[in-house]
């Protein structure tokens, strides 16, 4: 049942890949038409949209300030991202704009479903937590992009306020909050004579599996230093390729947690929409070990 | 477990220092007499190591007519056309010829003003910088000039932003 479904996500992953290459094409063969400058950055130098609503890559955020608005300007997206491991599945919205390359606002809205796990648990088939998110993030200094006769890469800090709408339940696994506030510092560079985009985060957090169970725990109760990574690189303007790390605390005595990874393809075919896939190995997952599969956004904007 | 972890931050950083030092020894080294004159300097630099580059746009006769793509491109641009559209856009497509033959090693000499004299006074703000060189990407790809080519280009003219970019 569930291997059965495994199969169907990744043949609908082979479906939109085969129809992106296909609109590449079309996409190159119309690349002399200079009336699509909609906005003032460089195509995919916006990231994309993380899990918790910043621009970055799909786990982990950048020190770039997202939409296409760059000095002077203002831009906005709206995301959805899909992630479908054997036994669970996170349905993520949310949006966000940039102000003049400098400041960064995002809301996002979790909705993680627990399957047949939350039958398992007495909770109920289907259970669902329910996590909203606040992020702010700021540019202190550097130009990741256009910096390329120097190493010092663009640096911004930034902070996500979440909130999880079922306390009861968290205090009962026990976590020790409902809500918590990460921070985090990013540096990020596009090393453009090889083409690679580099992004390196250290995040300040007490979330359990990103704030779905929770903060804080039997185990620990305190800010811990958990490191992020990303790696892209760059195959044309509108496709890049990469993988992520994403270190996480263990701070639940019942619910071990693991570092996430993923690998990635992304495509901007205009600068209006992106699309991004990527298979991801969350580890384990309260009680089912070795949850991966399928991570798939979809990112509109302008 | 643990120490896994720790490997592979040790590894992305060491990744990414090493791209680090990779680009900035390309702009460190530079030919003797070159590298004294700073922001004044009309120009990036000769790089020795773009020789190949060059020959990837098609040596100077590539280059000639790729800026006859770009200007057009420029001049349906309506971010770039009040740049362009009084300027003696002949001058301006032969001097970008030298201008990029020259930092990619080819027989060629720049005789132009620096990028600072040229645009001073134009008001030129970041997102018309960037539409320029999107511009630029456009009439590259119509070359089919191989993308990491285009980029190793891109990474030299990128930094003049400091130079042409006078409205903040």
């Amino acid at each position: 049942m569930h291997k059965f479904r495994g199969k169907k996500m990744l043949l609908v992953g082979a479906l939109a890949l085969a129809g992106g290459l296909v609109s590449l094409q079309a996409a190159a063969a119309d690349g002399g038409d200079p009336a699509d400058n909609v906005s003032g950055k460089l195509l995919l130098t916006g990231g994309v949209s993380q899990i918790e609503g910043s621009a970055g890559g799909g786990l982990t955020p950048w020190a770039l300030i997202g939409s296409y608005g760059t000095q002077g300007q203002f831009g906005a997206n709206a995301f959805y991202t899909r992630v479908n491991v054997q036994d669970y599945h996170l349905d993520d919205a949310g949006a966000m704009f940039g102000i003049d390359n400098r400041v960064e606002f995002s809301v996002a809205q979790q909705r993680f479903d627990t399957e047949d796990v939350g039958a398992a648990l007495g909770l109920g088939r289907g259970f669902s937590f329910r996590q909203n998110v606040i992020g702010v993030k700021v540019r202190l200094f550097g130009d990741a992009v256009l910096d390329q006769d120097s190493w010092m890469p663009q640096v911004s800090v930034g902070a996500q306020y979440k909130s999880n709408n079922q306390g009861a339940i968290l205090h009962a696994i026990g976590a020790k909050s409902d809500h918590g506030t990460d921070y985090y510092i990013s540096t990020t560079k596009l090393f453009l004579s090889q083409s690679l985009l580099l992004d390196a985060t250290v995040r300040f957090t007490k979330a359990n599996q990103i704030g779905i169970l929770g903060f804080g725990g039997d185990k620990h109760n305190s800010y811990q230093a958990e490191f992020e990574g990303s790696i892209a690189y760059l195959l044309s303007r509108n496709w890049a390729i990469g993988a992520e790390y994403r270190q996480k605390p263990n701070n639940l005595g019942i619910a071990k947690e693991d570092d996430w990874y993923d690998a990635f393809v992304a495509w901007a075919p205009t600068k209006h929409v992106s699309l991004t896939l990527a298979y991801a190995n969350l580890g384990n997952i309260v009680i089912k070990d070795n949850q991966h599969g399928l991570y798939a956004s979809v990112q509109v904007g302008f | 477990m643990y120490k896994y972890k720790m490997l592979s931050c040790a590894l992305l950083l060491a990744a990414g220092l090493i791209a680090g030092t990779t680009v900035s020894a390309q702009t460190t080294m530079q030919p003797a007499g070159s590298s004294a004159s700073g922001d004044t300097y009309p120009t990036a630099p000769r790089d020795p190591a773009l020789k190949p580059v060059f020959e990837q746009f098609g040596s100077k006769p590539g280059l000639v007519a790729l800026m006859n793509d770009f200007m057009d491109n420029l001049m349906a641009d309506p971010v770039t056309r009040p740049f362009f559209q009084n300027a003696d856009r002949e001058h301006i497509k032969a001097e970008l010829v030298d201008q990029f033959c020259v930092i990619l090693d080819g027989p060629c000499t720049y005789t132009g003003k620096d990028m600072a004299s040229v645009h001073r006074g134009m008001n030129v703000d970041r997102a018309d910088f960037n539409a320029l060189v999107e511009d630029l990407q456009k009439a590259m790809n119509k070359h089919d000039i191989p993308f990491r080519a285009q980029n190793k280009l891109l990474a030299k003219l990128a930094p003049m932003n400091r130079q042409i970019i006078t409205k903040p």
